[in-house]
């Protein structure tokens, strides 16, 4: 029987291809020359220069967190490549233009970029290393007055909203790679909604690393005015290697008052192989400011992949109602670790918010639930609820959860719930007994304790989510 | 008519990380028939349930069942579950997230499946079970909750039933089917079984208490002690047991052997 899981958590990975493509790639390192090399590059104005170099002078004063619940060798910022582009550089006027290797590449990660052949109903931008390549559907955004482009592009062409909001969520003081984010951030996603404006269809940005030892550092930044709404979708994939790449992004939303922000992501990077060689070190940071009265900002996650994870996707309510959600599912096998949760931070009047969350170990993993749950002084009648459940397949993997709470306001209610259960010789053989397989017994129950989550994602992420889950855990169980 | 055989078991020992729980143990079950097995804690009872069944956790070390004619250690747990061998669970686990109905029918088409019989969708499925629930006097809302989850004791022991009913085995091993049930749940749980008793299938009952017995009558009782059967008799034997306990049959085998 152990085999029979064994094999099933154990499915290749299936994006660990590499695109022979002609890069611009700077010399590795990290400095102001190149980070004025990157700016330079860029067409930067002076005042995102300013930016970045007050986060790399600050971030030269701090020390690399170690309280996460994870392993790993000390990671030499000297020894990245901060800047990697595929050749030619040139503006891109049309769809035609783009190299069909990477087309080709796309079209292998199942990204249609070619628009009428794009998924219905779905625009998306497409980061590839550090810069972005393409943005579907951005005429018809345009019409509507939704402005959807690579940040590049955002810094050129709207440089008063990127100057407005850029760092007003997550400032480049935040953290240890916030910080180095914001001085060598490359490219990203700029969304705006403008007041009363709900988007027409799903935004998506799908994240690639290609070049062995870049580090990639998007810079995502979404606004939502009053009353607009949004879904935002994010994808994410790597090539096989056996060194180990460094993910660090900051995504930052700002709904105003009676906005709606949706924040999907379907994590895949490349884990490292079954011995924990190689792999991408996702160290994000992503919170969400809920700015207006009655605003809301929904994170739903899946963590596939990735060899370490470090990511708390929060919401700041500040807005007196407003509402802030997390739901996720973290799935690690073979050596993973994860240490991901979300922060909830009420200071507003009225404030909810929900965490759901749901984590999956297999292999001899490590997965490990964070979370900050904080009422302010003027939080009245905030509401919290948490649920964090933990699943174990096999018994060589490790779960734990580290719940943070504190109340600062007595009309305050915050409840939190949270239980253990595994996938076992008991469980399965249950289900064999019933004529069931191991691999539709397993499926069975991993979406059955996924589902809350779910439910959450768009239908077309959810059925993504949910293969992407059979696949990895592909031999994993017995 | 000769009597269809169903199970068969011959000298068959098992062990449990190399403790050995089952020595020799023999039996016979023919189509029709209701055996029960009895015994104190310890006597193996269970184990031969899960052994029959295939848990992975249990090696055999000897000895043959055929199942109709067909070496039943050949076969995976799943493919015996197909074959029509169904283990009624002491202690049924709970699968969040995964409804009733989505579960029966899972394996329901499975086994259909195997049968060479046509599978149902999930409306014909649910006029299918609807029918299931009457026999147990279960109320339809409990194909929309999770399998066991926050089920009494008494509704798991029912939903293994409804699973038994849904899945028509050849022959149903209900393992303590009576543990943690009141007077009234015993009754329901029976009589559902009773209803699915025909001259096709054959169940076999492992209990710790004559009355279970009352309400499912058996053809056969199996007194088991020390991973074998020492004695095997009519109904009244049950009641014999009830009154004496279970020495004076290790006793007196010991005074047939001696």
């Amino acid at each position: 029987m152990s085999s029979v899981l064994q094999n099933l958590v154990n499915q290749p990975y299936r994006h660990g291809f590499v695109t022979d493509i002609d890069a611009d790639v700077a010399p590795k390192g990290l400095n102001e020359d190149i980070i004025r090399l990157i700016s330079h590059k860029k067409g930067e104005p002076e005042w995102l220069l300013e930016f970045r170099l007050k986060a790399f002078r600050h971030w030269l004063t701090m020390t690399e967190p170690a309280w996460a619940n994870v392993k790993y060798p000390k990671i030499d910022f000297q020894d990245i490549i901060y800047y990697s582009a595929p050749k030619p550089k040139a503006k891109l006027a049309s769809m035609d233009e783009v190299d069909p290797e990477l087309l080709r590449t796309f079209e292998k990660l199942g990204v249609p970029l070619h628009e009428q052949k794009a998924l219905a109903g779905v625009a998306v931008d497409v980061i590839f290393d550090s810069v972005s390549v393409t943005t579907t559907y951005k005429q018809r955004l345009a019409e509507v007055g939704i402005i959807f482009c690579s940040m590049s592009e955002a810094v050129r062409d709207h440089p008063e909203l990127v100057r407005r909001y850029l760092g007003s969520v997550v400032p480049y003081t935040d953290n240890y790679y916030a910080a180095l984010n914001s001085a060598v951030f490359t490219d990203g996603s700029f969304c705006f909604i403008p007041r009363g404006v709900k988007c027409p269809m799903e935004l998506s940005t799908y994240f690639r690393i290609n070049t062995q030892e870049s580090g990639q550092f998007e810079r995502t930044l979404i606004v939502a005015e009053e009353s607009a709404q949004v879904s935002y979708l994010e994808g994410c994939t790597a090539p096989k290697f056996d060194t180990n790449q460094l993910h660090a992004a900051v995504v930052e939303l700002v709904a105003l008052d009676d906005a709606d922000i949706k924040y999907s992501t379907v994590q895949n990077w490349y884990a490292g192989d079954e011995n924990g060689v190689g792999g991408i070190y996702n160290f994000v940071t992503k919170r969400g400011l809920c700015k207006g009265v009655n605003s809301k900002i929904s994170w739903t996650q899946v963590e596939t992949g990735s060899a370490i994870t470090w990511k708390y996707p929060s919401c700041v309510l500040l807005g007196e109602n407003s509402i802030g959600e997390f739901y996720s599912v973290a799935l690690t096998n073979h050596h993973q670790q994860a240490d991901t949760g979300t922060k909830m931070i009420h200071v507003g009047r009225n404030t909810r918010s929900t965490i759901i969350s749901k984590g999956i170990s297999a292999g001899s993993s490590n997965n490990s639930y964070r979370g900050l749950v904080r009422i302010g002084g003027k939080a009245d009648n905030a509401r919290n609820f948490s649920q964090c459940d933990s699943m174990l397949i096999g018994d060589r993997c490790g779960a734990s959860t580290f719940p943070y709470i504190q109340v600062h306001n007595s009309s305050a209610k915050v409840e939190h719930e949270a239980t253990t259960s595994k996938i076992g010789e008991d469980q399965l053989f249950y289900f064999a007994q019933r004529g069931i397989g191991t691999e539709e017994a397993v499926s069975m129950i991993i979406n059955g304790f996924c589902k809350d989550v779910f439910t959450q994602l768009p239908m077309e992420f959810a059925v993504e989510a949910t293969k992407l889950l059979g696949l990895k855990l592909e031999g994993s169980v017995g | 008519m000769t009597t269809k055989t169903i199970l068969e078991v011959r000298d068959l020992s098992a062990s449990i990380n190399g403790v050995p729980i089952l020595k020799g143990m023999d039996m016979t079950i023919n189509a029709g028939e209701v055996h029960a097995i009895m015994g104190p804690n310890g006597s193996g009872k269970s184990t031969f349930a899960k052994v029959l069944a295939g848990h992975p956790a249990y090696e055999v070390t000897g000895g043959s069942v055929l199942l109709r004619g067909q070496d039943l250690f050949a076969m995976p747990a799943e493919e015996r579950a197909r074959a029509g061998v169904f283990l009624g669970f002491q202690y049924p686990i709970e699968v969040p997230g995964v409804t009733n109905s989505a579960f029966l029918r899972l394996a329901y088409n499975t086994v259909q499946g195997a049968r060479g019989r046509d599978e149902l969708d999930p409306l014909e499925f649910d006029d299918f079970v609807q029918e299931k629930l009457a026999l147990l006097e279960m109320d339809p809302a409990f194909l929309d909750r999770s399998v066991n989850e926050g089920f009494s004791g008494g509704e798991k022991k029912r939903n293994e039933i409804l699973q038994m009913a849904v899945l028509e085995p050849m022959l149903a091993i209900l393992d303590e089917v009576d543990s943690g049930l009141d007077i009234d749940a015993l009754r329901i749980v029976a009589s559902g079984v009773n209803r699915l008793r025909t001259a096709d299938n054959a169940i076999l009952l492992v209990t710790h208490y004559q009355r279970l017995l009352d309400h499912i009558v058996p053809d056969y009782v199996h007194v088991m002690d020390g991973g074998r059967v020492l004695r095997t008799g009519s109904k009244d034997l049950a009641l014999e047991l009830e009154s004496r306990g279970y020495d004076w049959v290790a006793k007196e085998k010991a005074g047939v052997a001696a």
